[in-house]
Order: structure tokens, then sequence, then C-alpha cells
């Protein structure tokens, strides 16, 4: 039995980071704007409240913010030939749900890509020539330039109130800042936070190797801010219970201390929480889509909901879904290598080396989710791919985000894992150790993509998404370049016990430890419709009324985090729309 | 801070900090925190002997109770398992949500022999694991042994939780990962906010300096090497 709703004139799909931005920009333009999530609702006050917000065991351990897998997950299989089985219970990333979206328990770390990860395929063939790129390597140029997305980082980053000392300002190397960074057109909003003991040890040890050690840019507020919508941010306190968890003290960027308050009390703008789309609805013609149908949770039954344009910000995963269960852009198909929604699924590599001194103090609990002290001396523009036999980069860096004792209990590797000996382990260690670790690109493969199952179903009896991904030599390459440079530095800072934690050439894709929410892929933009899902304005190719945000469209992964991207897209399609779309609605590529 | 001369390379700290501090104190009032911790007692519980488990049956107590005081036992510094209440936290936990995989997605068909990495995938809930498993490693532990777990001595038990740790005690795919389930929640007891349960009077969290949930340290973060003196705090409010 489905109710059809009145018409409005844009329905955006999910309410995080880009549902709010996408959201707040076309209600300047004074349409009329449902937004619909399917999780609840959430604010600051009551939802993020001090002291309740600060439990480990229901936020960190048992995942209460994030989506139930019950309500739907995916399933996982690592190569053509295995069968997918479903993450019945979150581990390698974690989905978010309800307003904001992972934006509400995401660690704020933003970073923009590097100029060169826009144009790689490019990039290489001009530096090195194609023939360097593995076979069943899919990498390719973003239909979009670095150049032209950056006033849209820069208006990302002003919104958000992210903090970092620049290292590029129009094209000037900056003292303190990053000096790899892309330019930027000014300096970041706010000033660096201050870092923890374990930050200052790894940037006197990195600089003693003719490293260029800089604080981590991110959305920790580090003084109070007022943004463009008129909300406001007060300083992070380091409360050491950042990623996974709300924050109780309107210190983290998020779409709820950033954009919603100034949001909601537009008249034009409204949203329903427990309203889980289901499917987008096409016009005969095939041309449209005309608008989307819900499950609405409090009624019990689907709702169609009539609408001008459609906006997918329901994060990769289910905006990748939505368009293979809706028939928007061919499913790809990785044998012959045609179709476009799905290819390129990415994620991203990481390892560590830990480090124990037994007579110093790290006080572990102390941090917040950016706290951290990063060397780009081995990302992207660094690395000479042609000499060191693969394709990548990284950025290395110590963090001190959590000290949290259930997950973040690191020992020596004799200790047992029970027993007396550990119990005095945990006594004697806590406290003593900080790590240096890497977040690497990973690049996009022929066989890594996304399609629906083909047994596992939702409840609504929508098949799960399906991920076909495992690690790649080129990746576990790189992943043992930057082993040696790591434990090299480790090294030098002379600890009691050092033990490193790395992927070796057999490791394969394990979904138990969570590694990154960095989901990436599927959604890709191409310049034309045979290479992209989406056009370089994120508009569908083949549905003009249909727009996909977030990290599905980049075309390969790069080696940051992925919401600085993410956000500076969405600024950038929002734009197009407002100027273009608006006053003649269709293909604006 | 001993940073080489030459380096500019982070902002001066004191400005950082002292608009950090202002502006903190000022988001701690607008969410109303500028109060002091209430100096609660520690709510006086009945002794673990007399406390009657909502999921765990007799048996299934009887090896809770022994297997986590192998787990984390009681001799030597800090609390051991028993004296933390983690068997508390264990039934409560498997009588809730978690127990009953209720968050999860446990629709089939279920392929419980699947490779490690494909994590969970047996049919089976955390507390149908529990209620298959004891009485299988109970039976070995006396074919192998000479009695059930509880009865063995503190050594055999060791010896035991070794074996099953190495997976030398058979047991179906279903419930193949009951050590590595057991250990987790024992820790999980042992570690987290009182409210849960375990971890009475915060001593796990004395033990090794976890200040629980004080959240708030912006006094802390330019203070290098030096030990976090505070004791923690729990979220109903108690200190310890
Ligand atoms: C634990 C964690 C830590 C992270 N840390 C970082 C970090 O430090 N740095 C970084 O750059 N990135 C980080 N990320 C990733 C970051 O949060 C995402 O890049 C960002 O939130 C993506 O924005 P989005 O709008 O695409 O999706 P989201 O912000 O996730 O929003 C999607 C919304 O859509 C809703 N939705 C989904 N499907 C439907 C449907 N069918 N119907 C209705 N609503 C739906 C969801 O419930 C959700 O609210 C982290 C993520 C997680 C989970
Ligand atoms: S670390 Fe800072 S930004 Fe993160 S939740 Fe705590 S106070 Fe908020």
């Amino acid at each position: 039995m489905a109710r059809t709703d009145a018409k409005k004139d844009v329905v955006i799909v999910g309410l995080g980071w880009t549902g709010a931005i996408m959201g707040m920009e076309l209600a300047q333009e004074g349409l009329e704007i449902l937004a619909l999530e399917r999780g609840p609702n959430r604010e600051t006050v009551p939802e993020m409240r001090y002291p309740n917000m600060i439990d480990e065991l229901s936020q960190g351990e048992r995942h209460n913010m994030m989506l139930r897998p019950a309500q739907s997950t995916v399933t996982i299989r690592r190569n053509l030939n295995e069968t997918a089985l479903p993450m019945r219970k979150w581990g390698s990333f974690l989905l978010g749900n309800g307003v904001g979206g992972s934006g509400v328990h995401w660690n704020g770390q933003n970073w923009r890509p590097q100029p060169i990860e826009m144009q790689l395929r490019s990039h290489i063939r001009d530096t090195w020539g194609e023939e360097i790129i593995p076979e069943d390597m899919t990498i390719g140029d973003y239909p979009v330039t670095y150049d032209e997305l950056e006033p849209y980082f820069d208006r990302f980053e002003r919104v958000a109130g992210i903090t970092g000392a620049a290292g590029n300002i129009n094209g000037e190397v900056q003292e303190g800042g990053n000096p790899f960074e892309g330019w930027r057109s000014g300096d970041y909003p706010m000033p660096p936070l201050p870092v923890t003991y374990n930050g200052i040890k790894f940037a006197e040890a990195a600089r003693a190797m003719g490293y260029h050690p800089f604080l981590r840019p991110g959305g920790n507020a580090s003084t109070s801010y007022v943004n463009e919508y008129g909300m406001q941010m007060g300083a992070c306190n380091f409360c050491g219970f950042c990623e996974r968890y709300g924050c109780y003290q309107y210190s983290k960027s998020s779409p709820q201390t950033t954009i919603l308050a100034a949001l909601f009390r537009k008249p034009n703008f409204s949203y329903r929480t427990g309203a889980e789309v289901l499917r987008v609805e096409m016009a005969a013609d095939g041309q449209t889509a005309t608008g989307v149908t819900y499950f609405d949770e409090e009624a019990g039954e689907e709702v169609f909901q009539p609408a001008d344009i459609v906006i997918l910000a329901a994060y990769q995963i289910e905006n990748v879904r939505l368009m293979l269960l809706s028939g928007i852009g061919t499913p790809y198909d990785p044998v012959s290598g045609q179709g476009v929604t799905g290819k390129n699924y990415g994620y991203q590599i990481t390892g560590s080396t830990s480090m124990f001194f037994r007579d110093e103090h790290f006080n572990p609990f102390i941090g917040s989710g950016i706290n951290g002290v990063c060397i780009d001396d081995f990302g992207m523009s660094a690395n000479d791919f042609g000499a060191l036999g693969f394709i990548g980069g990284a950025y290395i860096s110590s963090a001190q985000t959590n000290g949290q004792p259930i997950r973040s209990m690191p020992l020596p590797q004799d200790t047992p894992a029970w027993g007396a000996e550990w119990k005095s382990g945990i006594a004697e260690w806590y406290g003593h150790q900080m790590s240096i670790g890497h977040h690497g690109s990973v690049m996009s493969y022929r066989g890594h993509y996304c399609d629906l199952d083909p047994t596992y179903r939702d409840r609504h009896g929508r098949p799960l998404m399906r991920i076909t991904f495992d690690w790649h030599p080129n990746e576990l390459r790189m992943n043992a370049y930057l082993k040696e440079k790591i434990e090299e530095i480790a090294r030098s800072m002379q600890p009691d016990v050092m033990q490193s934690s790395y992927k070796d050439y057999n490791s394969r894709y394990d979904v138990r430890p969570y590694q990154t929410t960095h989901n990436t892929g599927g959604t890709i933009m191409g310049a034309t419709p045979e290479t992209g899902a989406v056009n370089r304005y994120l508009q569908a190719w083949d549905k003009h009324n249909v727009f996909v945000t977030g990290a599905g469209a980049f075309v390969q992964n790069t080696q940051y985090n992925p919401t600085g991207l993410v956000g500076g897209l969405a600024y950038w399609a929002v734009d197009a729309i407002r100027r273009q779309y608006l006053r003649n609605p269709g293909p604006l590529a | 801070m001993t940073f080489p001369p030459e380096a500019p390379l982070f902002p001066p700290a004191s400005r950082a900090r002292r608009q950090f501090l202002q502006v903190s104190a000022a988001s701690l009032a607008m969410v109303g925190l500028s109060a002091p911790f209430p100096a609660m007692a520690q709510a006086d519980l009945p002794p673990l002997e007399d406390y009657a488990p909502e999921f765990f049956t007799p048996g299934e107590w009887a090896f809770v109770l022994a297997a986590v005081a192998r787990l984390i036992p009681s001799e030597g510094a800090g609390p051991g398992a028993i004296e933390a209440r983690v068997p508390v936290f264990i039934d409560r936990q498997l009588d809730g949500n978690f127990g009953q995989a209720s968050d999860w997605y446990m629709a089939g068909p279920h392929q419980a022999d699947a490779a490690p990495e494909f994590g969970w995938q047996t049919p089976l809930s955390p507390a149908e694991v529990y209620r298959a498993a004891i009485p299988v490693f109970d039976d070995w532990c006396r074919d192998t042994l000479g009695a059930p777990f509880a009865g063995l001595e503190t050594e055999a038990q060791d010896e035991a939780l070794t074996r099953l740790e190495a997976e030398e005690v058979p047991l179906a795919p279903e419930i193949r990962d009951f050590f590595k389930i057991l250990l987790a929640n024992t820790k999980e007891g042992y570690f987290s906010d009182p409210i849960h349960g375990g971890n009475h009077g915060m001593a796990a969290w004395v033990h090794i300096g976890f200040p629980g949930a004080r959240a708030h340290y912006l006094d802390w973060v330019g203070q290098h090497n030096v030990r976090y003196p505070l004791g923690p705090v729990s979220i109903s409010g108690e200190r310890a």
C-alpha cells in the first residue's frame, strides 16, 4: 500500500555531510526541499550529551550510533570466484546512520587531495609512460582539476571550521605547514590545535631525518568560530572520545555544529527521519527521475515522494546500491570491462609500528580526533613510481586519538593475552606507548567493484550490495616500502620495545578489524558516459535530474581521508546546479 | 618542549592554549557542565555469590565464574575479574541486544566454516554460542582432565583454557570462536564503565591509570611526559 505525498522541488536521500550541504545551498534558492533520512534524529543535546556519550562499550564496541546491520549491510568477497558473505556485524568499516550521518562520529581528519591525484593517469603517462601502469589497474583522470576545485575545498573548510597550518599559499611554501600540499588560496580558517607528547617526539625524529613534520589538519575547533551560516563552534578539549562518538561540546565539525540548525530554520526545508529510501522512480521515457519511494517507519508503509530533482547523498555504499536498484547508469561488468555503475571500488591501506618507552608518560586518553603530527615525504607527489615499482603514496603520522582501554591496549607481543602476566602487563605498559602509522592510497582495479548480491537481501527484500575487493600487489609493495621507512624513524627514537603490524604479501582483505570507513568509487565521475556513472558535476549521465554526492565519485582513491574532497565536490556540484541547472534543466556536460 | 631551535614548526602554543581555555570554558557552561562531579558513594551491591543471573543457568554460571577468574586472576596487583564483577557484566550482556545479536544481520544462508577473515558467520547468537559451547568444553575437560572446568584445580584450568585458545578442543564451526568471544567479553566487563555491571569501583581503571569519563583535558595537552594525576570518574558520577 503506497501513499503519495505532495511534490517537492528537491528530494535529498540521506542527511549526512553532503545531504546537509546540498540542502543548505539549494534552500538558499528558495526551493521546496525534503530530506529523507533512514536513521533517527540527532542533536548535540540531548543525544550527544555528557556524560552518557562517554561510554566505550556502547559507542566504541557496540556501535550504537551506526546503522544496525540487521537493517542493512553489505556482502564481501575477495575475487570473482568466491561466494560473498554478509558482514553480519561491523568490522572493517562502520556505516553511519541518522541525522548528520558519519559526520557525527568521524574523527574529523580533513585533507585535500594532491593535484596530481586528480589527473593521475595523465601524470603517470607524462612522467614515466603509461607502460608502468599494471594491466588490470583501471585508474583515470577525474574530469575536474584541483585548480577548478580549489575555491570549493576552501568553502568546505570554512563552513566546517577546519584547523591547520597552511603549507602552500598560492604556490608559496609556508613554514610549519605541509610543503607537499596543493596550493591554497588562503590559510586554514582556524589555527592548529596543540599536540600531545607523542607528536613532539615524532616531529623531532622526523625532522632529524630531514623530513617535514606538520600538525594534522582537521575538524576539531581550536578556538571559537562562527561560519557563514552563523553556526558557532567552541574549542576542542581533547576529550579522547572523538571517533565513533558525537561531540558533547560543539567542537567537532559536523552537520550539526556547522549547518543543520541554520538549515532547519528555513521554512522551505523539511526532513523526515525513519525514512529509508528504497529506489528512485523513473519517468516513462527513461530520461529523468520522477521522485523516490521510501519506507515510512512510523506509518509502516511505502511512500512515493515526487520531486523535480533527486539528490543521492546516502554515502558511497547506499548510493551505488540505489543506482543499481533503480537502473541509473549501466551496471559494470568486470569480465568485459563494460558499464560504469559499481566500477572502481576503492579503499585505504594502513599499517603501523608501535613503540614502548618504559619510563615515559603519554597519557593516551588525552586526544582529539585529529591529534597528531604528519609527514608527507612519502606521499604521491614525492614518490618516483617508476623507480619504486608501485603507484601510490601515503602520509605517515603519529596520532593519539583515544586511549580507551577496551580497544586501545597495545602490549609488547611477548605479553600473554590473559592471565596474571596480562594483568601485570596492562599496568606496566598502559600509557607508555606511542605509534607511527601510514595511511595510503589504493588504486582502482578491473576486478574491484560493487554489484547486487545474488543471495542476501535486506528486510525490504532488496538485494544487499556486494563488494569484491582484495589487496593488490601494487599496494602491498607500497606498504612494504612504508614499513621500512617508518621502522627507520621508530628505531631512531630508541624505544625499549618496538613492534610492527603491517600486511605482508600473503595478506587477504579481512573484514574483522576496523580499518577505515573510506569506501570509494562505484558512482565514479567520468568525462564521458562510457567512463563514468556521473559527469563532472556529479550529475547522472543518463538521468539529468539525478545528482550523486559522496566518495563514490572518486575515480581512484587518494592517499588521504576522503571528506575534504567529498565536501569540495559537493560545493562544486551544487554551485553548478544553482548557476546552470535551475535555469536550464538538462545535461550539464 | 625540546624542539630544535630553528623550528617555528607549530604555532605559538601559548596563544592556541589561551584561546582554547576561554572557549572551552564557555562551551562547557553551555552544556551545563560547570558543576563539579557529585562525590557519590559507590553503590552497595550484593556480593557476587548472591547475584541471581538473568541469562545463565546455575551450571553455566559456575563455569563463567571459574573461567573469568583464570582469564583475569585475583592474585597480584589490581582487581581480578571476580572483584571487578565481570560475570555480572557478561550475564547482562548475554541477556540483552548483544547476546541476542538483535542488531546484527543474521539471515541465512550461513556458512559457519567460512575462512575466519569473513568474520561472524555462525547462525548462532553470542548467547547461543555460550549455551552450546560450555557443555562441550566441560565434557572435554571431564574426558581429558578428569572434571568439568569449574571442578578443576587452577593449574588444570589454565591448561584447559590454553588448549581451548590453541584450538585443541574440538569445536563445531558454529562455536569455534567461543574462546575469543569469552575473552573479549571478559575484557569488556573489566574495562567498561560500571553502569554495565563490571569494572566494580572502577578498580580496573585505577589499576592502569585511565581516568574514565573525565573527558576534559585541555590543561594537559601541553604537559608532556608528565603522568596525569587524577583518578577516574564514572558516568554515574562515582570517583575513585
Ligand atoms: C568511524 C568513522 C570515522 C571517520 N573518520 C574520518 C576522518 O577522520 N576523516 C575523513 O575524511 N573521513 C572520515 N570518515 C568518513 C566520513 O564520515 C565520510 O566521508 C562522510 O561522512 C561522507 O559524507 P556523505 O554525505 O557521503 O555520507 P554520510 O555523512 O555517511 O551520510 C549519509 C546519510 O545517508 C543516510 N542514508 C543512507 N542510506 C539511506 C537510504 N536508503 N534512505 C535514507 N537515508 C539513507 C545515512 O543514514 C546517513 O545519515 C569516517 C567515517 C566513520 C564511520
Ligand atoms: S576530541 Fe574534541 S572535537 Fe572530538 S569529540 Fe572530543 S571535544 Fe569534541
